[in-house]
């Protein structure tokens, strides 16, 4: 918020010093500078708009319609999609969201665990193992899949959600361990020596003092990991194949088979249902996003 | 500060610790292991033990049903041989090579477009960022396919000035080309990351710069990108990394196939299937330390070109 009343007013300076604005390039530049965004965003967000335009057309007008308006409204696509594939889709909704919830609380529990140590803890290897967590980061899913693959086969995990949900129990998304210890480091330190002093061990601060502090690091975290598994089709494509237990993703993909293209509303509908989530996660989680990514640099 | 400059500069620290600082150190080591027990948990189970088993198997024969079948060098020898490893590998190098500074300049472009205290900034950064949401989305893949589809949005708009367009998805020419496009149209979080390294520049420099009669270029040159190239840097890193482990756009829009003719056919998807279609366990495990070690010669190739063009203010 600062920031952004820091930004409007540096703008405004000068401005005010040169009248730089009433000349014909003052006033031009930025007009042509509005033609170039304004060209930008609408190719950008036009295949969007059409899917879903095409979503609420007879199929036998999408392809022939490369327009937004809608000559035939026909919401009949969605019923049919929702039940093309058995079980219907809200199944794989609720599947979806499991593996979600069960994400989300995973990375915010054992991400903020590790986060307070590696920030506040003097302990020995430190050094070491933040190291260890950085490299992590960057670290290809692929060299692990397979071992873990033959390892939760081993252990019959396979068409359950535990190999999905557990590793983030775990703290294995290290990006968040880091997210959250930049997070910490700008907190005062007074606030747990005042709470030292007091004798409140590393747990109670931990549990008093900086989880309240940290909510909008852990608010991003929440929105980035929805996200990241929401769309994740990977790992979602490798452990999980019974068709009761299949996510959103995978869901679509036996829908593209199943329909063997023929069905192209029908797909589109559920293309979009797919989307919606995210668009409201974006809608109203935009602030701790866009903050996610400007101060770590996203992924 | 990023995870890659945090890296670099732990790299740089050294120093002595005080008694002081031993004494509290383990004092807070007891602590320290039990908030630290899941990630050293996950650490060792989900990360490197996986890795060891994996680098175990590259070496071995796996089908999954049997046991593993130590034998030797025969992965490496078959690689050498694999012609779909090395189209996967040209296919892959040349998406690494094309979409991710593609995608950067065009990032870099908008941000500065945008940085100058434009109206409506936060309405064309919320636009400019949603692809990159919904970009890795399977969602997304089968938009692709609709709209560079042989009756597809591109063709019927290019049907309308008269041209008929090739089925691009279809046509091995082709193809690489739209899943570039759709790397590139996720430019809106590295744009992001821009915008707030515009944004830590100090307006004195450019005052100072255009009293001195510097052209918008000059100043560009020679204020921005010098000053952005910690930024630059980090987003490239880390767009490489990211762009070799690209999957599910090629799966979707291939049918998982890689195709047409293996034009799409990322390593990743190449890995896929040898693993998990063909259950060649130990091939695949191989493939991956190879990927991993692509990654990091990258990634090392990456910081020492840096050395020569990253300006670093500290």
């Amino acid at each position: 918020m600062h920031r952004a009343t820091d930004r409007s007013r540096r703008a405004e300076q000068p401005a005010e010093k040169t009248p730089r604005r009433l000349t014909p390039a003052g006033v031009l530049v930025p007009a042509l500078k509005h033609a170039v965004l304004i060209i930008v965003a609408l190719v950008m967000i036009y295949p969007l708009l059409w899917m879903i335009a095409s979503s609420l057309r007879p199929n036998d007008e999408i392809f022939t319609s490369p327009g937004l308006f809608v000559d035939t409204f026909d919401p009949s696509h969605y019923p049919q999609g929702w039940t093309a594939l058995s079980p219907p889709f809200s199944t794989y909704l609720i599947n979806s969201g499991i593996v979600v919830l069960g994400s989300v609380i995973g990375n915010l529990v054992s991400c903020s665990l590790a986060a307070y140590a590696f920030a506040r803890l003097n302990f020995r290897f430190r050094t070491v193992a933040f190291i260890a967590m950085l490299v992590a980061i960057m670290l290809p899913v692929h060299v692990l899949i397979i071992p873990q693959y033959v390892i939760f086969a081993q252990l019959g995990w396979i068409n359950t959600y535990l190999p999905l949900i557990l590793p983030k129990f775990l703290a294995t998304d290290a990006f968040f361990i880091f997210l959250m210890v930049q997070f910490i480091r700008g907190i005062p330190k007074e606030l747990d020596e005042a709470a030292r002093i007091d004798g409140a061990g590393h747990f109670r601060i931990f549990g008093q003092i900086m989880l309240p502090l940290m909510v909008p690091a852990l608010a991003t975290t929440a929105i980035f990991t929805f996200i990241w598994t929401w769309n994740d089709f990977f790992t979602q494509l490798i452990f999980v194949t019974k068709p009761d237990l299949r996510t959103v993703p995978v869901a679509l993909r036996s829908f593209i088979d199943a329909q063997s293209i023929s069905d192209y509303g029908a797909l589109f509908a559920m293309s979009i249902v797919s989307l919606i989530p995210l668009f409201l996660v974006f809608l109203f989680g935009q602030r701790f996003l866009l903050r996610g990514i400007a101060t770590t640099g996203g992924k | 500060m990023s995870a890659l400059g945090e890296l670099r500069t732990i790299t740089k620290r050294t120093g002595r610790e005080s008694a002081v600082d031993k004494r509290a150190r383990t004092r807070d080591s007891k602590v320290a292991a039990v908030f630290l027990a899941p990630w050293i948990v996950g650490l060792l189970g989900i990360t490197v033990g996986p890795m060891l088993v994996s680098l175990y198997l590259s070496f071995t024969d796996y089908n999954l049903l049997q046991n593993p079948n130590f034998t030797g060098l025969d992965n490496i020898q078959r690689m050498l041989g694999d012609e779909r490893l090395a189209a996967s590998l040209r296919v892959t190098f040349t998406y690494v090579l094309v979409s991710v500074p593609l995608q950067l300049i065009v990032a870099l472009a908008i941000a500065v477009l945008l940085d100058r205290g434009l109206r409506a900034l936060p309405l064309y950064r919320s636009i400019f960022y949603l692809p990159s949401l919904l970009g890795s989305s399977v969602a997304v893949a089968v938009l692709w396919r609709l709209v560079f589809g042989g009756e597809g949005l591109l063709n019927s708009f290019l049907g309308l000035l008269g041209i008929q367009g090739p089925a691009w998805v279809s046509n091995p020419d082709t193809a690489l080309s739209t899943l570039i496009l759709l790397h590139v149209w996720t430019f809106g979080s590295p744009m992001v990351i821009f915008l707030a390294g515009l944004r830590q520049i100090p307006r004195e420099f450019y005052e100072a710069a255009s009293t001195d009669g510097a052209s918008r270029r000059r100043q560009f040159t020679s204020i921005t990108l010098p000053l952005l190239s910690p930024i630059i840097f980090f987003n490239l890193v880390l767009g490489i990394i990211g762009a070799f482990q690209s999957f599910t756009q090629a799966f979707i829009i291939s049918g998982g196939s890689g195709g047409p003719a293996d034009s799409t056919l990322f390593f990743s998807l190449y890995l896929y299937q040898e693993g998990f279609a063909n259950f060649r366990m130990g091939y695949a495990s191989a493939l991956a330390w190879l990927l991993l070690l692509i990654i990091g010669a990258f990634t090392a190739l990456n910081f020492w070109i840096s050395k020569f063009w990253v300006f670093y203010n500290d």
